[in-house]
């Protein structure tokens, strides 16, 4: 690690001063510690923020959900009302990581992980997220793990989060306080940016903007499932993920929110092919469709074509889990 | 006194049953548990002075070439910088086990991508970290560098002894019933031990003291003596305790030679611990490798004839090349045979010993051919290997000195349920999941290594054992302790047994399976010493001595030890060496293994969820730690068959994957409902305890079990391991949709 | 940039001055010499160096001494009540939860730690709640049965 300096933040507005001109926040640190041994990130200050009066789950007055940026990964996974209203999000965090991290992961910081590319994570290598305008060493390299979706001719790599899937289907939104006070509402689908000609740049956070809250629509109903593949039985990132939230009317498909997770630089959706699904009785023919429509976008690289037809199959998977009248 | 034995023939008495103390072949509980659980047991950098530096290593960034220059200059002025070492004696990588002698040395010459160059030294370890991530490197890179075994341009070696045919394997494949003609390969492995190779260095004026993580001192103290240019005598290792080894400790390792060179030109001692990511780049790899397997059967399933013949790799300049096809020759009958080894030249990290070198990976590919054979023929997989079980070893024409392979498969299959498998592939299933039962041979050559150890019987009746062998999670403590218990009649708690010293007698150190049988029998050879000793104290004869509980009984008297040694102590040496034996018997272990995986038919992971292993190795001298030996190795088996694989970069050769998020060690819910059962077995052609090595022979073959109940479950042969989803779910689709 | 840490490690309150950069693990292994707390990847994947901070589970390659100021810690030399060992202890060394013994440290942390949170939890649910730590040896098998025993030992204590 190079050195830094380390402060501890007493409230927002003192963290969102203290965070700017090269400095970082540090919450649950599970990945930023990381990054800093290996000199990825070299941040000169450290702004502890990890004691904010942020921690707290509430319900808003529309009926949804208001999750501290502080909550940690393991107190949200046990929330009651997540697991009651939100199961998705509770099998997501649960998916996730180990116990150990998921202690000390927080809601803000979860959201703000950085890509688990090989070559992002070697400092000898090109790569243009971490250093912009050295090239991309995974293009042409160990490409199993890469995008399908979303990536440029300047970064392949994908976003590993597996809460920010969950979230994605959810219609989540991101509370950001600014630097000077300012308070702003995001939809978690414009926090992101894809990487085209700078991957460096993962979301729209300016420096010294802090997450101070995530929150949640009201529950739509339905059934909600989190399908997580993976190499292993636990304890590995997604080579792709499926968040659902499918609600059923008259034997129609009412409402479908669909997310995918290891397959692009940031959680996935595509709205199209929520649309096709829109008002439709369930069959397989529709789910074919509906697959076809979102892989038609696929652009795999050497090793990872095998996405695809394990997105196409995880994806009918769940439509006929959320959608089969016998469960 | 010192009693010796060269194993020449058959040992004609079993020592160890004749005695009455009864600890040997018993249950017991480690002596070093307390400490472990209590995290007072010291590791190498528990050890830490509080006057030391820390060291860390700086790797090379380029795959073949020259290091022209580094900007020492920028990296001293950080803060707490105390030096930067760029000796020519560094180490370009570790020795391979018991070489003895330094391996290749000099930080100029970069043979491969990761390989250490220098050692920046700092008051903490942060300072140091920092300094050796800022020192900028100038190389001149040879951009030709061949890093993959399969480029056409590769430089492969054929070396003339390491080929051997026997008959017309060509023309009985031609004339078979039954054949099976297909390429296998497996990548790269690391043993991933988890404590990281590590060094502290102290300097006593000429002398050398260093705390290291190490499998075999007596080797590992000549290797660093040789790498610094001083004598043996001036350098003592200590290792009592080791976090895991799995053959990347056998030699010694960059980490020490940076250490005690920092160490002398700084006058404070100087800890060296590598990173994850070092380990994975600068110690030793298992090679990847690539067999091709033919086997040629009769209408009944008998082998006329086997080839296997393979290709791995290593670095220019290293001797060591994985033995792939150890255990082919004598494993199945066949009169024709084709035994093939080549080795590419690549510039990737270093191969050497991982837990098993040779039938690790070799009897996997063989027993998965094994099994397409079986599917090929219509012959049940248990039954076609006992068929072809040999009555002599087939490559020598010489006897086998015990062989309880059908005893296993004979076992293994009736414990499992066997006979409720169903032969046809994807019969089962259960929900989402494919489920298929697969079994496979065990079988790892049997050795015997140079090994000494000192045996004190102190004057209040309890013992000491000496030698510089380690235990490395393997036991030794515990199977020594058992048997200068036994052979001195002395209830465990009277033993104590001082291990990882050089100071102490050499040892065989730990490695190939051999420490518990090759140093044991030093410690029994030494206690027979000790035993004579009484005996002549006694005035009896060694038949009339009977020792138990601290006691000696000789005719009807019963006389406490301390009596007998009235205040001195007596002291015996033991020292064992291989001989004829080796020539004059094939010795070997077997066993085998048999597997349930489910593999879900959406996705095709593949999840085992149950798997039992029956293991024949002599005498079973405790079978607590003997079945932890086994169950381990069934798991590195798990990993091999389903996560385990090291990626390395297409264009230069690099490990892209050199962390545990990324290399995937199987994790604690990979790992069902696993058994083991451990048969009786003696062997008199081994040693006079009559036990063989079981440290390996839980993974030579673990995987093929696993691979072929996924071929069970779902007719897709997976023959490029490890069997990840990738490889199963086009199959699938072409089954399911 | 030194800075003064306070905590509570095993009972007792301890102070140093640490560089900003320094981690937990590396505080309690040489300015506290409490080396059974073990650095096996410091990529905070291995669960070697798992320690309790107020009360939850962590790795100690994961958090800076700074970030851990003023906190309760506990090592695995607090775990034993002087010289009796604590029932998961006495549960790992009678099963052979352990070989190397390496990892145990960390196994042992966490193994406490899913008893006392879900005390009944059965074989599968103690295999996914140990994915953090890894053991290469490798004794899962018998660490599994070792804290189920413990458990057992824990709620009869």
């Amino acid at each position: 690690m190079t050195p830094f300096a380390y402060s501890r933040a007493a409230t927002p507005s003192e963290a969102t001063g203290l965070g700017r001109d090269g400095a970082s926040f540090i919450a649950g640190g599970t990945n930023l510690l990381d990054l800093m041994k290996l000199e990825i990130i070299t941040p000169d200050r450290l702004v502890d923020i990890s004691r904010l009066d942020l921690a707290a789950i509430s319900e808003t007055p529309e009926g949804g959900l208001r999750i501290g940026a502080m909550v940690r990964n393991s107190d949200l996974a046990a929330d009651r009302k997540v697991c009651d209203s939100y199961p998705v999000l509770a099998e997501a965090l649960l998916a996730g990581a180990s116990a150990q991290l998921r202690n000390k992961a927080t809601t803000g910081g979860n959201l703000l992980q950085r890509t688990r590319c090989y070559y992002f994570y070697d400092t000898a290598m090109p790569c243009n997220k971490r250093a912009p305008g050295s090239g991309c060493q995974a293009i042409g390299g160990a490409t199993r793990l890469h995008a399908i979706f979303g990536a440029s001719v300047h970064c392949i790599a994908t976003h590993p989060s597996d809460m920010a899937v969950a979230l994605r289907a959810l219609d989540a939104e991101v509370e950001v306080e600014a630097p000077e006070g300012a308070i702003r509402r995001l939809p978690l689908s414009q926090f992101y940016v894809l990487p085209g000609d700078t991957p460096h740049i993962e979301t729209v956070l300016a420096p010294g903007d802090l997450i101070t809250a995530v929150i949640l629509p009201p529950p739509q109903g339905g059934r909600q499932t989190y399908r997580k593949v993976r190499d292993r039985a636990s304890y590995a990132f997604a080579l792709v993920s499926v968040a659902g939230v499918v609600a059923l009317k008259e034997g129609r498909i009412a409402h479908a929110s669909l997310a995918f997770g290891g397959v692009a630089p940031q959680p996935w959706r595509n709205e199209t092919v929520e649309s096709m699904l829109h008002d439709r009785q369930p069959s397989a023919g529709l789910f074919a469709q509906a697959a076809d429509a979102l892989l038609a976008d696929a652009r795999p690289q050497k090793d990872n074509a095998f996405k695809i037809s394990l997105l196409r199959r995880t994806l009918i998977a769940v439509l006929n889990e959320l959608t089969d009248a016998d469960q | 006194m010192t009693s010796h034995i060269k194993m020449d023939e058959r040992v004609e008495r079993d020592r160890l049953a004749e005695m009455v103390q009864a600890v040997i072949g018993k249950p017991l509980d480690r002596p070093e548990g307390a400490l472990k659980v209590s995290g007072a047991a010291p590791y190498a950098m528990d050890r830490l002075p509080a006057n030391a530096c820390h060291g860390v290593l700086v790797r090379a960034t380029v795959s073949n070439g020259t290091l022209r220059d580094m900007d020492v200059d920028a990296v001293q002025a950080l803060p707490g910088i105390r030096a930067i070492i760029a000796d020519d004696r560094l180490l370009r990588n570790p020795a391979q086990g018991m070489a003895g002698e330094a391996p290749i040395q000099g930080p100029k010459d970069i043979a491969y991508f990761g390989q250490p160059i220098a050692l920046v030294v700092a008051e903490t370890f942060e300072q140091a970290r920092h300094g050796a991530q800022a020192l900028k490197l100038r190389f001149e890179a040879d951009g030709t560098a061949i890093v993959a075994p399969d480029d056409p341009k590769a430089d492969i070696e054929t070396p003339e002894d390491e080929q051997d045919s026997t008959g017309d394997l060509d023309a009985a494949m031609q004339t078979a019933r039954h054949t099976v003609d297909a390429h296998y390969t497996t990548p790269g492995h690391v043993s991933a031990a988890m404590e990281p190779h590590a060094s502290i260095a102290e300097w006593n004026g000429d002398r050398l003291t260093l705390y290291g993580s190490y499998q075999m001192l007596r080797f590992n103290r000549a290797e660093l003596a040789d790498a610094l240019g001083i004598e043996e005598k001036q350098v003592r290792i200590l290792a009592p305790y080791v976090g895991g080894g799995f053959g990347s400790k056998l030699g010694i390792g960059p980490e020490a030679v940076a250490a005690a060179l920092a160490a002398k030109a700084l006058g404070v001692p100087v800890a060296v611990a590598m990173s994850r990511q070092q380990v994975f780049e600068s110690v030793m790899r298992r090679s990847e490798t690539d067999q091709h397997i033919r086997l040629a059967a009769d209408e009944q399933g008998r082998l006329i004839g086997i080839g296997h013949e393979a290709l791995v790799s290593n670095l220019p300049g290293e001797e060591f090349s994985e033995p792939v096809t150890q255990a082919t020759p004598f494993l199945y009958q066949g009169d024709h045979r084709v035994i093939g080894h080549r080795i590419a030249r690549v510039h990737r990290t270093c191969a050497g010993s991982v837990r098993a070198p040779g039938e690790a990976v070799g009897l996997t590919a063989l027993e998965i051919a094994l099994d397409e054979l079986a599917a090929a023929s219509g012959i049940d997989p248990v039954k076609l290997r006992l068929i072809n079980i040999p009555q002599k070893d087939p490559s020598q024409d010489i006897p086998f000195s015990s062989h309880m392979l059908a005893e296993a498969l004979e076992e293994g299959a009736k414990r499992f349920d066997w006979d409720r498998r169903r032969s046809e592939p994807g019969a089962v299933r259960d929900g989402e999941w494919l489920i298929g039962m697969g079994m496979a041979s065990a079988a790892r050559v049997n050795m015997l290594i140079e090994s000494k150890a000192r045996v004190t019987l102190n004057a209040n009746g309890t013992g000491t054992v000496e030698t510089d062998m380690t235990d490395i999670g393997t036991g030794t403590y515990t199977v020594l302790s058992q048997i200068a218990g036994e052979m001195l009649g002395l209830p465990m708690d009277s033993v104590e047994t001082l291990l990882g010293d050089t100071a102490y007698p050499p040892a065989s150190g730990s490695g190939g399976s051999f420490g518990a049988a090759s140093n044991g029998t030093a410690v029994l050879l030494a206690c027979e010493e000790i035993r004579q000793q009484l005996c002549e104290r006694l005035d009896c004869d060694m038949q009339g001595l009977t020792l138990k509980d601290g006691h000696a009984i000789v005719g009807n008297r019963r006389i406490a030890l301390p009596e007998i040694l009235d205040g001195s102590r007596l002291v015996g040496e033991g020292h064992v060496e291989p001989g004829k034996a080796e020539e004059t018997v094939r010795q070997a272990t077997y066993g085998s293994y048999f597997a349930e995986v489910a593999v879900n038919a959406i996705t095709g992971e593949t999840r085992l969820r149950r798997m039992l292993g029956v293991f024949a190795a002599g005498r079973i001298l405790n079978p607590k730690t003997a079945r932890s030996q086994c169950l381990g190795g069934m798991t590195f088996g798990i990993g091999m068959a389903l996560t385990e694989e090291l990626i390395h970069d297409p264009r230069d050769g690099h490990i892209v994957n050199r962390d545990f998020a990324e290399y995937h060690l199987p994790v604690n819910a990979d790992v069902p409902q696993i058994d083991v059962v451990l048969l009786d077995e003696r062997d008199a052609w081994a040693n006079p305890l009559q036990a063989k090595g079981i440290g390996e022979l839980g993974i030579c073959g673990a995987a093929a079990s696993i691979v072929n109940a996924i071929y069970n479950a779902t007719g897709i042969r997976i023959r490029d391991l490890p069997a990840t989803l990738d490889k199963i779910i086009d199959g699938l689709q072409s089954r399911t949709d | 940039m030194t800075i003064s840490v306070s905590m509570t490690v095993n009972g007792k309150t301890v102070s140093g001055d640490v560089e900003g950069r320094t981690l937990l693990v590396q505080f309690l292994r040489e300015q506290l010499h409490l080396t059974g707390t073990h650095v096996g990847c410091d990529t905070s994947q291995c669960g070697a160096c798992v320690v309790h901070v107020d009360g939850q589970s962590v790795k100690s390659c994961t958090i800076l001494a700074a970030q851990a100021n003023g906190t309760e810690v506990v090592t695995i030399e607090g775990l034993a009540d002087g010289a009796t060992l604590h029932p998961m202890q006495e549960a790992f060394r009678e099963h052979h939860g352990l070989q190397c013994g390496f990892c145990t440290p960390g196994m042992l942390a966490t193994g406490y730690d899913i008893v006392r949170r879900l005390p009944d939890a059965d074989e599968a649910r103690i295999r996914r709640e140990l994915s953090g730590n890894i053991c290469r040896c490798t004794g899962y098998h018998n660490i599994v049965k070792a804290i189920k025993a413990g458990a057992e030992k824990m709620s009869a204590a």
